[in-house]
């Protein structure tokens, strides 16, 4: 007979119990009614800062239970459990019965008793909605023009929370009444480490004081610190810790913790024994868990135990490894060497900015913990390694470069998420059931929960011998990287010499049009000079974008979208006088359709007389910078957007690219320009600029990441000239802004870390190289115009030159002329270069 | 045979269109081994008479050129598609005399 189980709450390990039970119960033995007082079901609430990236919830959502088993009832929370009828009821007034009932109701976030603590401004940080009422303070503090902020608790979690803040404009305050931050996973030497590079970052950090009060004063809020430090604030996020969400358990007579907690066995049961608790409301073995791994595996043990299985707790692993504000921090085993006689090695580099340390036992040969700043990445290796023999010299687990070759044990766990083992991702990846990262998730999991073990499956990856090829095409094995790097330190200037010496064949539509934006990128004079000219794609080889008919569209630069009535007269008269198509683009400026190969330099000597330059809408190349107008007619600017606009337009023109460029100024946090949807945005506040970088519409639209903020525009203009080298240099062929950072180690924190900190030491010479490119800037179509060869390429016969095309034919539609569609099915393949 | 133009107004791997006199054009294009194609100019998959502006390279050793418009590949000996063996376009037979490229019909 199928019986009923009931879960409450519908959080990560509620969720997580639902799916284990529906895979393993393959008879149908349970049906699952599930109770969530959330009004959405579960999300990844490890992820829950992600959020402010995108203010997409959908991102967040982890997979439904399409099953006819499981019925999900949200918002409605339990309130009743009548446990000798075994019914629970709810604030909807349902009345379900159940044979099992496990209670995973998780926990909230615990806000001291400080007064003002229920001030409008005063937020915890735990769900979308917390998240969604932090924003809407923020967003009216900011538009008047103010952003302070403090953070109470200097934990894992308050650090999150800084760090969000900072991504929605805000400089905050984080107050940690511990003697350091992260006072559970890090020593002294680590969290002081920690204070000196997150305050880099502009956080001000206030350790081993605590906030008194909390004061209304007009439209802000006065936090005094016990310390006697009076903080002038927005908003204030609490973030001092969790209770465990019990109060069910305590009204319903179940026993719980001295200090909270529903108490379980090692078979997850509470007192009642039809009723169990997993996750973070659950006390097990006198420990309440805030992380979920250990809430995963109880939800393992109890779907086991309702199947008649004996699964018991397995024990948690709470090393943790994170990257806050760019920072690594992580710990694991005996980080605060706890256990008798255990000895600890440090290395501590000042100069790098990296801590380290590992426990060993009294002996020396046992690896117990550790913990890292600043450089985590032997995290996941050393952490395999606690309680096995240590190999060698402690120190070498954790000196410089060139200590031992670490090896991972292969029962070892690489994702502690979901509990998968290093024999178990060799499996799969030997099997050939997963070739890539992707692969691997889906078929073990791991990666899927905090990503932080990714890296590591990157390289188990190459340990079993599959390499991500990154050739670019048949003719050469390098990406397109490493042959930016060929050209650029050999000096090599064309492609039949490139392709000699490191390609074989003759090139093809990939590598040419690659190649040819690599010589570009590095200044090699006109891109249809000579046997360049045979490298450009479709649209550089006439500059112009060729249309389905085969003629083109023209479209000048419009800078910052400014135009005079003068010069809009000439491209109307233009238009009207060679019969051409006009549209406004999406770019602040007019693209002329229609044109024929030999009319393009007639139509450009026109426009090039008018004063007009190329405006590369046929290249992989800067497009445009949009702005809104700013403060010189609007009531709420902040800043001159369109001057910005202007000077970024001019600056960076002509600047070829692995795929296009797009760019917006916004003169304040209205954003009338859309700059977070371009590759790079910049948005007006009280005291500069922000920038934000990665953002791009088109197939998979995404919001662009701050990178910086309140900068002044000298410091911006170095910025982008950095972010744009660093991208030239680096990213594959077609690749955008937004994945090329996606790809990156490290992603945007090591894009910060390498443009704003100058971690790669590279920073001069990239400026130095957009200075050149600025110098050698030349209008293409000038030079096209200027040189008679060139001019000569333009004709649409050689035996016949002046003679139109007569397959060309136009019709009009709403007063205007449009191509006769050629009576052919238009098969259209993947890739189509627009 | 039509004469179309000098041997010397082609640079290796740039095509350039010609107009015959039953009004048909062809893509007429110089490789950098020193042979010389002429294919029909007329792009199949969009009707575009834009071959000639296509770049010219190889695929798996077989040299081709590939439309500027959806991005097929055509091999220049025979005109036969690589990526749709089904279509093609005509080849032209080619004579060079006097350093004067001459076409005639397929
Ligand atoms: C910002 C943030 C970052 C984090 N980062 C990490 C991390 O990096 N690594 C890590 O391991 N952990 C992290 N955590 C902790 C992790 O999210 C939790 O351990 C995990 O979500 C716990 O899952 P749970 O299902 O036990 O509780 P929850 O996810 O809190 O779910 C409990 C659900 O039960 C509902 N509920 C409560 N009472 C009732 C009732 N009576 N009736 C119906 N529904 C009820 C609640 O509304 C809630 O939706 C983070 C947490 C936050 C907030
Ligand atoms: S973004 Fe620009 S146009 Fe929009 S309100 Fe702000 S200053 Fe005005
Ligand atoms: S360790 Fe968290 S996803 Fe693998």
């Amino acid at each position: 007979m199928t019986r009923t189980l009931v879960v409450v709450g519908h959080g990560m390990v509620g969720h997580r119990l639902v799916e284990a039970l529906r895979e393993k119960d393959v008879t149908g033995q349970w049906r699952v009614v599930v109770f969530a007082e959330e009004t959405r079901p579960a999300y990844d609430r490890v992820a829950l800062s992600s959020y402010v990236d995108s203010w997409d919830a959908e991102s967040l959502s982890l997979a439904p239970h399409e099953d006819d088993a499981v019925v999900l009832h949200l918002d409605d929370k339990v309130v009743h459990i009548d446990r000798d009828n075994k019914v629970v009821r709810t604030t909807k007034g349902r009345a379900q019965p159940y044979d099992a009932l496990v209670l995973a109701t998780g926990s909230v976030p615990f806000v001291p008793p400080v007064p003002g603590r229920d001030l409008p401004g005063c937020h915890v940080y735990r769900t979308i909605e917390d998240l969604d009422g932090i924003r809407a303070t923020v967003e009216s503090a900011r538009a008047a023009g103010r952003h302070a902020g403090m953070v109470l608790g200097g934990g894992l979690l308050g650090l999150e929370a800084a760090n969000a803040l900072r991504g929605m404009g805000i400089s905050p305050h984080v107050v940690e009444l511990g003697p350091r931050l992260m006072p559970l996973q890090v020593d002294e030497g680590g969290g002081g480490l920690l204070k000196r590079l997150v305050e880099k970052l502009d956080l001000t950090v206030h350790t081993g004081t605590s906030a008194s009060s909390i004061e209304q004063d007009g439209e802000r809020l006065i936090a005094k610190l016990s310390n006697g430090v009076e903080l002038d604030l927005d908003v204030v996020v609490f973030s001092a810790g969790i209770r465990p969400r019990d109060e069910l358990a305590r009204s319903f007579g179940l026993t719980v913790g001295e200090r909270g907690g529903i108490v379980v066995d090692q078979a997850c049961r509470t007192s009642d024994e039809h009723i169990y608790a997993i996750g973070e409301c659950a006390n097990i073995g006198g420990m309440v868990y805030g992380l979920v791994a250990p809430g995963y595996s109880m939800a393992e043990v109890v779907a086991d135990r309702l199947l008649g299985g004996s699964a018991e707790f397995p024990g948690a692993d709470m090393s943790t490894k994170l990257k806050l504000l760019g920072v690594d921090v992580a710990s694991f085993g005996d980080a605060h060497a706890k256990e008798e006689g255990a000895l600890e090695v440090v290395v501590n580099d000042a100069v790098a900015g990296t801590y380290a340390k590992v426990v060993v036992s009294d002996d020396a040969k046992t690896l117990l913990g550790g913990i890292l700043v600043g450089d985590a990445s032997k995290y996941t290796i050393l952490r395999s390694l606690v309680g096995r023999p240590v190999p060698g010299d402690p120190v070498a687990l954790i000196g410089p470069e060139g200590g031992v070759e670490l090896s991972m044990p292969h029962d070892a766990q690489v994702c502690s998420c979901h509990a998968v083992t290093k024999q178990q991702i060799v499996d799969v990846v030997n099997s050939g059931d997963a070739v890539d990262v992707p692969g691997i998730k889906a078929c073990t999991k791991a990666g899927t929960g905090c990503g932080s073990c990714v890296p590591m499956l990157k390289k188990l990856l190459s340990e079993c011998g599959v390499e991500q090829s990154r050739a670019l095409c048949e003719h050469f094995d390098h990406s397109r990287a490493d042959l930016f790097e060929i050209v650029r330190s050999t000096g090599i200037t064309t492609f039949s010499d490139l392709i000699t010496r490191h390609g074989r064949g003759l090139g093809c539509d990939l590598c040419k049009p690659a190649v040819a934006s690599i010589l570009a990128s590095l200044d090699n004079g006109h891109v249809l000079e000579g046997e360049q000219a045979t490298l450009q794609d479709t649209n550089d080889r006439f500059l112009a974008n060729m249309q389905r008919n085969g003629t083109y569209s023209v479209v000048p630069r419009i800078p910052g979208g400014e135009i005079t009535p003068e010069k809009l007269i000439v491209i109307g008269e233009v238009a009207r006088d060679f019969g051409l198509y006009t549209k406004i683009t999406g770019g602040q400026r007019i693209d002329l359709f229609g044109a024929t190969v030999d009319q393009l330099p007639e139509i450009w000597k026109r426009l090039v007389d008018a004063g007009f330059e190329s405006g590369h809408a046929y290249g992989k190349a800067l497009r445009t910078v949009k702005s809104c107008v700013g403060t010189t007619w609007c009531r709420y600017g902040v800043q001159d957007s369109v001057s910005l606009a202007i000077a970024l337009e001019l600056r960076y023109r002509g600047l070829r690219s692995p795929h296009k460029l797009k760019s917006a100024v916004s003169g304040c946090a209205r954003e009338c320009a859309e700059a977070r949807g371009k590759d790079f945005g910049i948005i007006a506040t009280e005291n500069g600029w922000n920038l934000y970088v990665g953002g791009n519409g088109g197939f998979t639209p995404r919001h662009a990441d701050l990178i910086a903020s309140d900068v002044d525009t000298e410091t911006l203009i170095k910025l982008i000239d950095r972010f744009l080298m660093f991208y030239i240099r680096t990213a594959d062929r077609l690749q955008r802004t937004s994945t090329w950072i996606e790809s990156l180690e490290g992603g945007l924190d090591h894009l910060r870390d390498v443009i704003v900190n100058d971690s790669l030491g590279i920073c001069a010479d990239l400026e130095a190289a957009m200075e050149k490119h600025v110098d050698n800037y030349a209008d293409e179509w000038r030079g096209v115009l200027e040189d008679p060869e060139k001019l000569a390429r333009f004709t649409s016969f050689v035996n016949a030159p002046g003679t139109p095309d007569p397959t060309i034919s136009f019709r009009e539609e709403r007063g205007q002329k449009v191509p006769v569609l050629l009576g052919v099915p238009s098969v259209v393949q993947a890739e189509v270069s627009r | 045979m039509t004469p179309v133009c000098e041997l010397s107004a082609l640079r290796p791997d740039q095509g350039v269109a010609a107009l015959l006199p039953d009004g048909s054009q062809v893509a007429v294009f110089l490789t950098s081994a020193g042979t010389v194609h002429a294919l029909g100019n007329i792009d199949p998959f969009s009707g575009a008479a834009v071959l000639a502006r296509g770049i010219v390279g190889d695929r798996g050793g077989v040299p081709v050129v590939v439309s500027p418009v959806y991005k097929q590949a055509f091999e220049l000996s025979t005109g036969k598609c690589l990526d749709d063996p089904s279509t093609g376009v005509p080849v032209h037979p080619v004579v060079v005399t006097d350093g004067v490229i001459q076409v005639g019909s397929p």
